[in-house]
């Protein structure tokens, strides 16, 4: 369970936050889109389900504001996704990891409730409060069940304020948290036994869950539950250029966050980074002539993304404030080489299968190299 | 309908879009209001005369134009002399066609000749083979004809400019949502759809060449209509078409006369055939495929809630393929795919938006699912049916006649056949199979390869009926009017210029597709060909089918004597030319040839229970000493085997082979030709294992290192119990104790008596 900014004694300023929310970070997008949305609104949406997709997808408004891509991809993908919150079936997003699912998840819940606090993290010690409600025990010994020792859990108070409710890693959690699920799902509703009462979902209510690929089998979800789930597949970015455009947007961003200082990133670093994950992802060169073998771990845009940004940084702080190859070799060979042994066989003929007769790659080679050394 | 000027007012164009159901239901809908008392339809005029089987054909169906007299196969005249024009229920020809039939009212087709059509592409055809003729003659010719420029888009793809003009990205799309998928009751789209494309064509400019010619021909059809006295004319074309032919005063008389002057033409003929959605979804000749047809057949077809029966239909396949998809799963799949169309902002949902649906939600993002739904139901396997009164050729007749007898429906899908070739009618249909494949009819194809080890009375066929297989007939039409004729001729024909390998398969196939007639000529080109055919090799690996279809040609009721005659033959020249064949060859080429014998010596046998002359053979070139020591070593193996040498002599030979006389390398050679295949030998005589043992300790270190890779290879093949025995025997026979020693317990005969008993009776049984 996260703490929402709006809780205890320990609020923070959004200001100065290390990663702040997506409606704090595109408030002004968000309101501009929703002052030129004339469309119909779902109950308790902010946005119409095209306004969503725009917001999602980018585009320039009539007025002139221009809406950043946030998700750069199929637009089949979004659309299929925002058309199913708009039927109040819940959304399931799976993909492996770093194919944006909790980043769609996110920019999601923002758009359509503006909130997008309501967080459950799965893991394998879940709790069924974290998808029902717990308790203030002191207040529970204290005075006896009341609403006021009742301590909602993000779900429940999404169905209260009828805004998006978020599950990440849905399969991390153990089955019978995830049956708990079901009556949410299906009645729309949480009947809190010790009290009497039930909380009825609001309208604009609806669950998105993310779920691994690679965790296929570890806590399927039931039929019954899955039912209640449209699935949607997040692919691996389709085209080179994609998975650029999406590291390069990340890169500046995360940049500004960080307050980094300004480092001229260069498009060939990244295209080089990007260039190396494929290939090795995919076991073939993008020329599609070698053969190379992959590696064991997933080799995500998001760790693309990080090698990128680490790179800077090293760049910033011990370079010359230029990105080169030197700053982004000790990441990229992190990032590949998950399991000393093998991966590192891998990684090694791949510099010097690849790498090394490649035009223009003789510094990343050499500094390669020099890392592995 | 055209807006009505000075003498057109008689005319209504019907511009429509090929394959569209939107368009199919408009026309029906325009033709019942027009009641027109000539219907003209896009299409090739050679098919007025058949239009009169439209009563008993079921779409899918095409027409197929060909030409009259049937070309050789492979010239440019045989691969380019046939067109289709297809028709689906839901394309609007069809509509008109069938609203024509059903009021008698006179159909036409006003396309340009499909006669003029072919005539064209074979003299291209023919006049680029020429250039790549003379371009192989004339070797470095470099200046290389310039590639035929692209025609302008709004040509190619008239719809595309007025969808992007619409503010579509995809043309199917906006002509789904502005035409097909209106609801009945509108008032007829036509007169706009004429007016857009003569927008559209003013910024293209004038038609040239086939297009051009092609209208020209259209609007004579027209005029030569309109002449005879009809007064109330539709005509349903391509949308592109309609301006063209509505403003027909537009366009001079003489023009027209002119640009159809000295076409050139061919001599052709027309019928229906069957047609499958499949080929629908690649449509070939016609440039108008459609990506959906199994979709479009459902909105034509489906009387209202096409989403709605849609999924449910999906929902029943995915449960066929055991599935769980509950009723649940559909409701919410309509959902889906009805905000989604909202979304998007479409008046209905399509296509796009049901498969989108059927992912999410049926097939909970199971992508190997959603294809299963994709190629059954979205592309479909309909097949069409054409009446038994169309046209045919007489070799098609034959079929349709033995497919009838025989219960063998052609499918648009795989499906297998297992056969029991004891039972008659199964043996026929195989029979029918084979003769089809030797007419390049691959409606079965044989599953599994030909494994004939597995019982000689079984087949197993995956059947696929594929349109082209109408024109494959009808190619073969010239070598016969029946299947078996046909057949025969055929195989007589391939059999005049074959090779000897080819020759072999062919008795093979007139085997098994029971030609008799074709036997005979094929085994005399056989013989006269290993006459000549100085490679042993090639005689060789001819005698094994030769030898089966001999010994088990009776499964089918053949008479083997005439081909086990010539199997004979074959044998006896391949024993002659043994021994000069085997000299100097080096090591890859001896293991070639080890399997030849090994094949060559199976066939023998099954020809012939003692075959003296090939063990004579075999005899004579274990005594000589230029063979390769592999071949020696497999020969003297297959002497002994079959008890021809006594155990002494064998004992002898391989004390020769073994002594230090004989180079080593050789020595392990001829080990691994003797050990092939099975090792127990060993176990079973001591004292050749000691021979072996004795050289084995005998060799120096450099040596002996020089010949284990070659060891390793022999004894690597064995399996793991046979190289135990091995090694147990070898410590047995250095005195040292094995942990397992085996009793060998003798016989009990009165327990082994009923085995030995059955063995027996097998054994005559099969001698008799």
């Amino acid at each position: 369970m996260t703490t929402s900014a709006t809780g205890s004694g320990i609020s923070t300023d959004a200001a100065s936050a290390l990663r702040p929310h997506a409606e704090q970070t595109y408030a002004a997008e968000l309101e501009a889109l929703a002052g030129a949305d004339d469309r119909q609104r779902p109950p308790g949406w902010r946005l119409s389900p095209w306004a969503v997709t725009q917001y999602l997808l980018g585009t320039t408004l009539d007025d002139g504001t221009e809406i950043t891509p946030k998700y750069i991809g199929s637009r089949r993908v979004v659309e299929v996704a925002v058309a199913t919150l708009a039927t109040d079936r819940a959304l399931l997003l799976i993909g492996v990891p770093g194919t944006a699912k909790t980043w769609l998840s996110e920019h999601l819940a923002a758009a359509v409730s503006g909130d997008s606090t309501l967080l459950v993290q799965g893991t394998a010690g879940t709790s069924e409060e974290a998808v029902r409600y717990g308790w203030n025990y002191a207040r529970l010994l204290a005075e006896g069940p009341s609403e006021a020792a009742l301590v909602p859990s993000p779900i429940m108070t999404a169905m209260a304020r009828g805004a998006i409710g978020r599950i990440e890693e849905l399969t991390r959690m153990p089955s019978e948290v995830q049956d708990g699920l079901i009556t949410v799902l299906s009645e729309k509703a949480l009947p809190v036994a010790e009290l009497g009462v039930e909380v009825q979902a609001q309208r604009g209510f609806n669950v998105i869950a993310t779920a691994n690929d690679r965790d296929r089998g570890v806590n399927d979800l039931s039929s019954a539950l899955r039912r209640r789930f449209n699935t949607v597949v997040l692919p691996v970015p389709d085209s080179a250029e994609d998975e650029v455009r999406i590291v390069t947007q990340r890169v500046e961003q995360l940049g500004r966050s960080l307050e980094l200082p300004e480092v001229p990133t260069s498009l060939t670093e990244i295209q080089r980074v990007v260039t190396v994950f494929r290939e090795l992802r995919s076991g073939v060169t993008e020329d599609n002539t070698t053969k190379v073998k992959s590696p064991s771990g997933t080799l995500s845009t998001a760790e693309a993304i990080s090698v990128i940004t680490n790179g800077i940084a090293l760049a910033a702080h011990f370079g010359d404030g230029r990105l080169r190859p030197a700053d982004v070799a000790a990441g990229i060979q992190g990032a590949v080489v998950q399991d000393r042994v093998s991966d590192g066989v891998v990684w090694r003929e791949y510099l010097e299968t690849v790498a090394r007769e490649r035009d223009g790659w003789d510094d990343f080679y050499r500094a390669c190299r020099e890392v592995g050394a | 309908m055209g807006r009505p000027r000075q003498g057109t007012d008689k005319v209504s164009v019907l511009g429509v879009r090929h394959h569209g159901p939107g368009s199919a239901r408009a026309v029906a809908a325009a033709l019942d209001e027009i009641k027109p008392d000539i219907v003209l339809i896009e299409g090739p005029p050679e098919a007025d005369a058949i239009t009169s089987l439209v009563g008993g054909l079921e779409p899918p169906v095409a027409l197929l134009v060909h030409l009259a007299d049937t070309p050789k196969a492979g010239t440019a005249r045989s691969k380019e002399g046939w067109g289709f024009w297809p028709f689906a229920s839901f394309s609007p020809e069809w509509a008109a066609l069938v609203h024509a039939h059903g009021r008698g009212v006179p159909v036409r087709f006003c396309d340009l000749p499909a006669a003029h059509t072919i005539a064209e592409r074979i003299e291209r055809a023919e006049a680029a083979e020429k250039e790549a003729v003379e371009k192989e003659a004339g070797q470095e010719e470099d200046d290389q004809p310039a590639p035929p420029s692209e025609p302008p888009r709004v040509r190619t793809d008239p719809l595309g400019v007025l969808a992007e003009a619409a503010g579509y990205d995809d043309a199917e799309r906006w002509w789904d949502d502005v035409v097909e998928q209106r609801g009945d009751g509108e008032p007829s789209p036509f007169p706009a759809i004429a007016d857009a494309m003569a927008a559209v064509r003013a910024e293209s400019g004038p038609e040239t060449g086939r297009d051009a010619r092609r209208e020209a021909y259209m609007r004579q059809t027209l005029r030569a209509v309109l002449k005879e006295g009809y007064e109330r004319v539709a005509v349903v074309c391509g949308a592109w078409h309609a301006p063209a032919l509505r403003d027909l005063y537009d366009y001079p008389v003489k023009d027209d006369v002119a640009l159809l002057k000295g076409l050139p033409r061919v001599r052709t003929t027309a019928t229906w055939v069957p047609w499958t959605h499949g080929r629908l979804a690649t449509a070939s000749g016609y440039g108008a495929g459609v990506t959906s047809p199994g979709w479009y057949h459902h909105l034509f077809t489906a009387p209202d809630l096409p989403i709605h029966r849609w999924l449910t239909d999906a929902a029943r396949l995915l449960r066929e393929e055991g599935q769980p998809v509950s009723s649940s799963h559909v409701i919410e799949g309509v959902r889906l795919a009805e905000s989604l169309a909202v979304l998007r902002g479409r008046p209905l949902a399509g296509i796009d938006e049901v498969s989108e649906a059927v992912t999410a939600v049926l097939c909970e993002g199971e992508q190997s699912r959603a294809a299963l739904v994709h190629g059954r139901m979205v592309i479909g396997e309909r097949l069409g049916s054409v009446p038994p009164d169309t046209p045919m050729v007489p070799l098609q007749r034959d079929l349709m006649a033995a497919q009838k007898r025989l219960r063998l429906k052609p499918e648009a899908f795989d499906r297998d056949l297992d056969l029991d070739l004891r039972k008659e009618s199964q043996r026929e249909r195989s029979v029918l199979l084979h003769r089809l494949r030797v007419l390049g009819v691959e409606w079965g194809v044989p599953r599994a390869a030909e494994h004939h080890s597995k019982g000689t009375f079984r087949e197993s066929w995956r059947l696929r009926w594929d349109p082209d297989m109408d024109v494959a007939l009808i190619e073969a039409a010239p070598w016969g009017t029946t299947v078996v004729s046909a057949a025969t001729a055929r195989v007589v024909e391939i059999a005049a210029e074959a090779e000897l390998p080819t020759l072999t398969a062919l008795t093979e196939q007139c085997l098994f597709a029971e030609l008799g007639d074709a036997l005979p000529d094929v085994l005399s080109l056989l013989t006269d060909r290993a006459a000549t055919d100085s490679d042993i090799t090639h005689l060789m690996s001819a005698l094994p089918p030769l030898a089966r279809s001999a010994r088990y040609g009776n499964v089918r009721g053949t008479d083997g004597a005439h081909l086990r005659a010539v199997a004979r033959e074959l044998l006896a020249r391949v024993c002659v030319g043994l021994a000069p064949a085997v000299r100097g060859l080096d090591d890859d080429a001896a293991a070639r040839f080890v399997r030849s014998i090994d094949q060559t010596h199976g066939a023998a046998t099954l020809l012939d229970e003692d075959a003296r002359g090939w063990t004579e053979a075999l005899e004579s070139l274990a005594r000589r000493d230029q063979v390769p020591g592999r071949i020696a070593g497999r020969v003297n193996r297959i002497l002994a085997d079959a008890g021809r040498i006594t155990t002494e002599e064998l004992h002898r030979r391989l004390g020769l082979t073994m002594s230090p006389g004989t180079e080593p390398t050789r020595a392990a050679a001829w080990l691994e030709g003797f050990l092939q295949g099975s090792g127990l030998i060993l176990v079973h005589d001591e004292r050749l294992l000691g021979l072996i043992d004795a050289w084995l300790l005998s060799l120096s270190e450099e040596r002996f290192v020089a010949i284990l890779p070659l060891l390793r290879r022999t004894f690597g093949a064995f399996g793991a119990a046979e190289r135990q025995e091995i090694g147990t025997a070898i410590t047995r026979a250095d005195g040292g104790r094995t942990t397992t020693a085996r009793v060998r317990r003798p016989v009990d005969t009165r327990r082994a008596a009923p085995a030995v008993a059955a063995v027996t009776a097998l054994l005559e049984g099969s001698r008799a």
